[in-house]
């Protein structure tokens, strides 16, 4: 699924046998200035709101004052930058950005993989399909709508999740304040948002399998885990590793929209991540060029994770996205 | 399957595995009922009962009171005409420029092609967009909701790739009976796309109809809040009366209610699309991944 893989054949070359080159090459391009005409809306969009931000990131090395612009404000070399690395801040918001990260790819990636293969081994239909219709239904949902049901399920003192949890274990619980369950909270969150939609993919990588194989597993005396491990595993090997590329190339993308909705003056200390800090310091503080150097730092970091798992990728002779 | 032997094993296996994925199934949907049940109930048996899934008495106070205020039906009106208008011009102007990306004899196109792929890994990031929109003088305007956002890369590439699928005699034929370029395009092309241009009609739509930031960076004046805005608002801030901005020495709004049928009114309109979304979302995420 190179989706995003650049194009590899060449234009077609039209020889032609007597007609001049420039009748030929007029006609060519009175056809393509429809082309161009169509592709202009376009342009102006990725250049406007693509790549004009693109050049913005020049304001991570200025010091952004309003009433002289981007291109008049003084630069400052790297002083933003020195700030961030010198920050206390910077260690915590790294943390809590590579904790997440890494409960992501250790929770949240294998999910759809067992639920698929679950999946796959049910053999009534119309009970599968049931199942996949209902789980797939909170990929639709907001974030907003994810953290008002969480708010509502894990209030404080009267949540039902919360007087569950009391009732069998006895002590108090402030699952949307405590620091100690905000990241239990956004995984939980994550995995009933993702899962089922997630399934899709190695369900269509499923379909493909040869029931033959099976057949043939099953008269050697494969029992259902065997089958499962040395057929149905296999087959989608390829497709999880794509996946888990396209996951590790988003690692420090926390998902703004969840981390800042979930997040509260009480758990701030865990719930801060780079994308969070970006809001809080540029838009709600107004230090433009600062919140613009931590966006910068991200990116690039972003950057090369993209390349580096492709690398990877390569090295193990996997398929790769480039 | 004739071969298949049904051994004790094999078949406890199934109970446990189809149990396991029942109890995802209402996980999954529990919340919903609790909240839709709760919605209906009367405040006292809201803090009463910790949990229900049918309430003893059934009042429509809470749905009342949201309609008795202006900003719920404002910001639903205010998300219906963003998602109308948005989806519209987002849809043109990907199928537009995904149409020359996919000739391959264009000169120019691997530059552009490269330029957006580009975008996918790496961006300007929160702040330098947000300058970019408050310099176009975009701020508290509905445009902002909409134009950052107008081409998703990715969909872009995919229906570029799309395009190059079509049968190429066809194209020509239409250009040989002197069909002009843009006439191809609207005549022949998109006819034959009409379901693609309809699942990413619904990637659009669903994602302006959900999109929580744009409003959050972009949208300052109140009055202009969107349904997720006013969600966010009701249910995750406690500042409800200033949102609703019905102040009544007198009455006491059924808080906990409202938050409940907020909820279940925003869900409202993506269950009701719920059967299109599914069928159509799952073809698209299909067709990304058919290539190579």
């Amino acid at each position: 699924m190179s989706v995003i893989a650049p194009q590899k054949s060449t234009p077609v070359s039209r020889p032609s046998a007597d007609a001049t080159h420039t009748v030929r090459l007029r006609t060519r391009l009175m056809r393509y200035r429809w082309l161009y005409l169509m592709l202009l809306p376009g342009l102006v969009y990725f250049a406007v709101f693509k790549y004009a931000p693109m050049y913005g990131v020049t304001l991570a090395f200025k010091d952004y004052v309003p009433f002289l612009g981007w291109n008049e404000s003084p630069w400052v070399g790297t002083e933003h930058f020195e700030r961030l690395f010198t920050s206390p801040d910077f260690p915590r918001i790294l943390g809590n950005t590579l904790f997440l990260a890494f409960l992501h790819i250790v929770i949240v990636f294998p999910a759809p993989i067992v639920v698929a293969l679950m999946l796959n081994e049910v053999r009534r239909s119309i009970l599968k399909r049931m199942i996949q219709t209902t789980i797939y239904i909170p990929h639709f949902l907001s974030w907003t709508i994810v953290a008002s049901l969480t708010y509502l399920l894990f209030a404080l003192g009267d949540g039902p999740v919360t007087v569950l949890a009391e009732n069998l274990f006895g002590s108090s619980f402030a699952f949307l304040t405590d620091p100690e369950w905000f990241r239990p909270l956004i995984i939980f969150q994550t995995l009933w948002k993702t899962t089922g939609w997630g399934t899709i993919i190695y369900l269509a990588a499923l379909a493909g399998v040869d029931a033959s194989l099976y057949e043939a597993a099953r008269i050697d005396g494969a029992n259902r885990f065997q089958q499962m491990w040395h057929i149905t595993l296999p087959a989608i090997r390829s497709t999880i590793v794509i996946m888990l590329i396209l996951t590790s190339s988003n690692l420090m993308d926390t998902g703004f929209e969840q981390i800042y909705l979930m997040t509260n003056s009480l758990n701030r200390d865990v719930a801060e991540v780079f994308d969070t800090y970006v809001y809080f310091t540029g838009i709600a503080q107004g230090q433009y060029s600062y919140s613009t150097a931590i966006g910068l730092f991200k990116g690039v970091v972003g950057l090369i994770l993209v390349f580096g798992t492709n690398w990877l990728a390569k090295r193990f002779k996997q398929s790769t996205l480039f | 399957m004739a071969v298949k032997k049904t051994t004790a094993a094999s078949r406890a296996f199934d109970v446990l595995n189809v149990g396991a994925l029942i109890g995802l199934a209402v996980v999954t949907v529990l919340p919903f009922l609790y909240v839709l049940a709760g919605s209906f109930a009367t405040e006292t048996e809201i803090d009463a009962r910790p949990f229900f899934l049918w309430p003893r008495e059934v009042v429509t106070d809470a749905y009342d009171f949201i309609f008795s205020t202006d900003a719920f039906v404002r910001s639903l009106v205010i998300t219906i005409g963003v998602t109308a208008v948005g989806t519209v011009i987002q849809v043109m102007l990907t199928f537009t420029m995904a149409y020359p990306l996919a000739q391959k004899r264009l000169p120019g196109r691997r530059v552009v092609i490269n330029l957006v792929v580009f975008t996918l890994v790496f961006g300007g990031g929160m702040i330098p967009t947000f300058l970019v929109v408050q310099s176009l003088g975009l701020l508290d305007s509905y445009w902002a909701l909409i134009l950052p956002m107008a081409i998703n890369p990715f969909y872009l590439i995919i229906v570029k790739n799309f395009f190059q699928e079509l049968p190429e005699e066809l194209l020509e034929a239409a250009r040989i009976d002197g069909c002009s370029e843009i006439g191809t395009f609207f005549r022949i092309v998109l006819p034959l796309s009409r379901p693609i241009v309809a699942t990413f009609s619904l990637f659009y739509a669903v994602a302006i109809w959900n999109d929580y930031m744009s409003a959050l960076l972009y949208i300052r004046d109140t009055s202009k809040w969107t349904l997720q805005m006013f969600v966010q608002q009701v249910t995750v801030s406690t500042d409800m009366s200033n949102t609703l901005g019905r102040i009544d020495a007198n009455f006491v709004p059924p808080e906990q209610g409202v938050r409940f049928a907020t909820i279940v009114l925003a869900t409202l309109p993506i269950m009701l699309f719920y059967p299109f979304l599914q069928k159509h979302f799952a073809k698209g995420i299909l067709i990304g991944s058919v290539k190579g």
